[in-house]
């Protein structure tokens, strides 16, 4: 792999190219799905393939292939400085990424047990035994049960000097139990909603999450919501577990501080966002107690990495800072216009695809509460828990949120189940009327493995550490 | 591109290494070009080629998937042997029936050379053709323009071999003033179809219109959605309940409805592989050739697409061919969607609407209520307040939560046109939504934004 990135570069910058780099990619992947009872699908897919990025003609361009040989490389390279000179037909700003990034090192995901090397008949019986617990409620009209794990094998280089070797490895599970009444259908997951909780690490992340001793809670859960209460409408005190609040940040901290958003290269499929560049250091985007970070270096971080795609250091910054907005997430030729280093927020899905700001762990830094105490201090609100429906505008100003279950919390106490629980707002106002924040005791690093962005679009896998807490004066039950 | 010779001759020495009951070997090859455009310049243009060979092996009822991009000798040996090592420590799986046998496929010109052979100069003069007139003007563009090809085969070990070559170009613009923007787009197999210049006109004209919004309070409305937001509820509205898995797990809209009117009599919705009109492809990922499925006739409920998988878990069913690569989470899918036209035109629509909103585009659409077909979403990109039969001026955006079956219950009329649209999470296959605008005379906005 070496020698073939080596040819790249030497042939970009033969061409032409006053920068060039080059990603190498083996990705490795294993997925287990079980469903009543039955193994549905037991997945081994092996994908390779390089993607050379180059500056020439004062513009950029990028392509890539799976075919790795030299005849490919050539062509590939070639392309990619076509490519660029046809960029420069419609061309912007002189591209500048800052000081030269320079690093010649390896970093390797850390792991207690290779996920590979657990035995897939160990991984069915896991998920069999669960979807067999989900299953003992009557009334559990589906039960799933599935694992995926990643591994990743990089090579980055580029025309500076850099030569960076990277092993990350990811694991993921997830369960959900879904029961269908009348005109009803409700779902109870764990540990996290939408297909699975996911970090980088071994087989650990899965045992750390005592699978089969939730199980058997999911479907009587998720039964008990068929006749659960609707959720009421109106103004009130919301509390927010820690699943749903990770959604939460992600939808309106993580995507608005993206710095390519903000500058406005991602108006045609995403959006822009209302954290616009004259905001930064002054505006009041949440209460003082609100504190969030951007944060690649978190043990365990579904968006955790020893470098970033341009070859940028994993680092940890404030992107929030006593409710004050203080940071985006940059790249090398967007912290370049603010005068700044970029603190590695550059990734891309694949070899195949262009780095771009992505979020990396994104968390809201825990406060000092103990939950049982946040309920006791709320006299009339609602708790609201593990994410089931999510859109945000493409501002990301005006959101709306559903979750899985609720609770009623009346003079201090846990009360009524509630189901079909929607809560919106707008994002300022809802930061701001953040007054309590659980402690580090209720704090963890939830993964969120199906961000999308891009054209053409691309997955993010992201990571947001979160805690309970409460926010005031929120609309709650927006469905009729 | 391979060529078909050499995915079949692929496909063929695949299966052979396979000592399974029965083997499937699907091909799926893409070639994508993109440029991406952004404050009125090129700021992202790229390229990539890649293909997928995806094995699935049947051991007694054992089912084991594995899939490379390395289609050498030695790639396909270590993918049928992947494949074998996944499905031999499960237990069998007692509702899997078979892999298809083969049916005639009928032959579909798909594959335009134009589209194929574009090259990135040709995008930029496209980029560039809706750039300027933007710089001109002092309004920011933005968008992209792809062109792809695909190469979709399918083999199996009951004598199923089915190849498929096709393009699609395909341009979406969004141009922003200080207070507005628009949006134009469209598709197709032939990039010669694609005038940029006019959809850049198209924008640009939105994003006039649509400066210094005012506020508009939420409540229900008469509507007129353009075809762009009555793609996106189509898309949802599959997405919750066109495919059998959905409705055999209770968890489909179609539940306890089949035979039943759920929208108004106008209303015929339908799934059509072979259709020349949307983006054709013959077979599904299991080479079973794609038939023509109603979903909703007159209003009337009357069943969703099935895979090999799904038939044979309901008796006297088939499969209808709309299997997606395996393994598929969500089951059979409809990825060629059309809606019937009806007999107005856009102008007679608005002429007969007193009070409403014209929704040129939604966005982030999402599932709320399934089972009611309730989302929620925003407008975006061109919303206009309605008086007395005209566009009286723009409005900031709305949030809408409201049932799709519902608002197609209250459809006053239809427009004879037809546009073809594709919504971002089908991106991955080749297909589309051909869909009319419709006025409808109650749409629930719940709030709004300040934009």
């Amino acid at each position: 792999m070496n020698e073939l990135a080596t040819r790249a570069l030497n042939l970009a910058q033969t061409k032409g190219a006053r920068y060039a780099d080059i990603r190498l990619v083996v990705l490795e992947t294993e997925s287990l799905v079980v469903k009543n009872g039955i193994v549905e699908a037991v997945s081994l897919d092996v994908s390779q393939g390089f993607g050379v990025r180059v500056i020439a003609h004062g513009a950029w361009g990028f392509a890539s292939s799976a075919r790795l040989d030299r005849e490919t490389v050539d062509e590939v390279t070639a392309l990619a400085i076509e490519i660029a000179r046809a960029s420069a037909m419609v061309s912007g700003e002189e591209i500048d990424l800052g000081p030269p990034e320079v690093h010649v090192d390896t970093y390797n995901t850390p792991t207690e047990v290779d996920p590979f090397q657990v035995p897939l008949g160990d991984k069915i019986d896991l998920l069999l035994a669960c979807d067999e617990a989900m299953r003992r409620t009557e009334g559990v009209a589906v039960a799933e049960g599935n694992m995926l794990f990643i591994h990743r094998n990089q090579l980055f280089a580029n025309t500076e000097g850099s030569l960076i070797q990277q092993e990350t490895t990811e694991t993921g599970v997830g369960l959900v139990a879904t029961a269908v009444g009348q005109d009803e259908v409700q779902n109870r997951s764990y540990p996290n909603s939408f297909g699975r909780h996911q970090g980088t690490g071994g087989y650990e992340f899965i045992e750390r999450y005592d699978l089969l001793g939730n199980a058997e809670r999911l479907g009587e859960e998720t039964v008990a919501l068929l006749s659960a209460r609707q959720c009421p409408s109106g103004v009130t005190t919301l509390i927010l577990g820690p699943t749903q609040l990770a959604l939460q940040v992600h939808e309106s901290c993580g995507h608005p501080t993206e710095l390519d958003r903000a500058l406005g290269t991602e108006a045609s499929y995403a959006g822009t966002s209302f954290l616009t560049p004259e905001k930064l250091g002054s505006f009041q985007y949440g209460s003082e107690i609100v504190n969030i970070t951007a944060d690649a270096t978190l043990p365990g971080g579904l968006g955790t990495f020893g470098y970033d795609d341009e070859g940028v250091p994993a680092q940890r910054s404030y992107l929030v800072k006593d409710g004050i907005f203080v940071g985006y997430l940059t790249s090398r030729e967007t912290a370049s216009r603010f005068g700044q280093r970029s603190n590695g927020a550059m990734r891309a899905d694949g070899w195949g695809s262009i780095p771009l700001i992505r979020m990396t762990n994104i968390n809201l830094e825990p406060g000092d509460w103990e939950l049982e105490d946040v309920i006791a201090d709320t006299d009339d609100g609602i708790y609201m828990e593990m994410n089931k429906s999510w859109s945000i505008d493409d501002k990301r100003l005006n959101f709306q949120f559903g979750t899985e279950i609720a609770y009623e919390i009346k003079n201090g106490e846990r009360r009524d189940l509630l189901k079909n629980a929607t809560y919106a707002g707008m994002t300022p106002q809802f930061w701001g009327s953040c007054d309590a924040i659980c402690n580090e005791k209720y704090w963890d690093v939830w993964g969120t493995p199906n961000c999308g962005k891009g054209q053409p679009s691309q997955v993010a896998h992201v990571g947001h550490g979160a805690s309970p807490a409460r926010f005031r004066n929120v609309q709650v039950g927006v469905m009729k | 591109m391979l060529g078909q010779a050499k995915v079949e001759e692929r496909i063929k020495y695949a299966l052979s290494l396979s000592n399974a009951g029965q083997t499937e070997v699907v091909l799926l090859g893409e070639t994508e070009q993109l440029t991406r455009f952004a404050n009125s310049h090129i700021h992202q243009n790229v390229a990539r080629e890649d293909l997928d060979l995806r094995v699935r092996v049947v051991l007694g009822s054992k089912i084991g998937i594995a899939s490379t991009n390395d289609l050498s000798d030695a790639g396909l040996q270590r993918v049928v042997e992947s494949a074998t090592a996944a499905a031999k420590p499960q237990q069998d799986n007692p509702d899997f029936v078979s892999l298809p046998a083969p049916q005639p496929i009928p032959e579909v010109a798909g594959f335009v050379e134009a589209t194929a052979n574009c090259r990135p100069r040709a995008r930029a003069e496209a980029a560039r053709s809706i750039c300027l007139p933007c710089r001109e003007q002092g309004l920011n563009a933005s968008g992209a323009f792809a062109t792809r090809s695909y190469e979709y085969a399918v083999g199996n070990s009951l004598g199923i071999l089915a190849y498929y070559p096709t393009t699609l170009a395909d341009l979406r613009t969004v141009i922003m003033s200080d207070t507005g923007s628009g949006y134009a787009a469209a598709c197709s197999l032939d990039v010669g179809e694609i005038d940029a210049e006019s959809l850049g006109r198209e924008a640009i004209d939105k994003a006039l219109r649509s400066r210094d919004p005012l506020d508009v309070a939420p409540g229900e409305y008469t509507v007129i959605l353009e075809e762009d937001t009555v793609g996106s509820l189509m898309a949802y509205l599959a997405y919750m309940g066109f495919g059998a898995q959905a409705l055999q797990e209770g968890r489909s809209f179609m539940v306890g409805k089949l035979g039943q009117k759920v929208a108004g009599e106008h209303i015929t919705i339908w799934d059509d592989g072979l259709d020349s009109a949307n983006l054709p492809m013959p077979f599904d990922f299991e080479g079973v050739p794609k038939q023509r499925v109603e979903f909703i006739a007159h209003g009337v409920v009357k069943g969703p697409v099935y895979d090999s998988y799904t038939a044979g878990n309901e008796e006297g069913k088939r499969s209808t061919g709309h299997a997606l690569p395996a393994p598929s989470d969500n089951g059979p899918f409809p990825w060629n969607v059309a809606m019937a036209g009806g007999q107005a035109t856009k102008q007679e629509m608005l002429a007969s609407t007193e009070k409403g909103l014209w929704v040129s585009r939604v966005h982030y659409v999402r599932p709320v209520h399934p089972l009611r077909t309730i989302v929620t979403g925003m407008t975006r990109d061109g919303t206009f307040l309605i008086e007395n039969g005209e566009i009286a001026g723009p409005v900031k955006n709305l949030r809408f939560t409201q049932s799709i079956l519902e608002a197609l219950s209250e459809v006053e009329m239809i427009c004879r046109e037809t546009k073809l649209t594709r919504e971002a999470f089908m991106e991955n296959f080749i297909g589309g939504m051909r869909v009319p605008a419709l006025k409808i005379g109650r749409f629930a906005f719940t709030s709004a934004t300040e934009f």
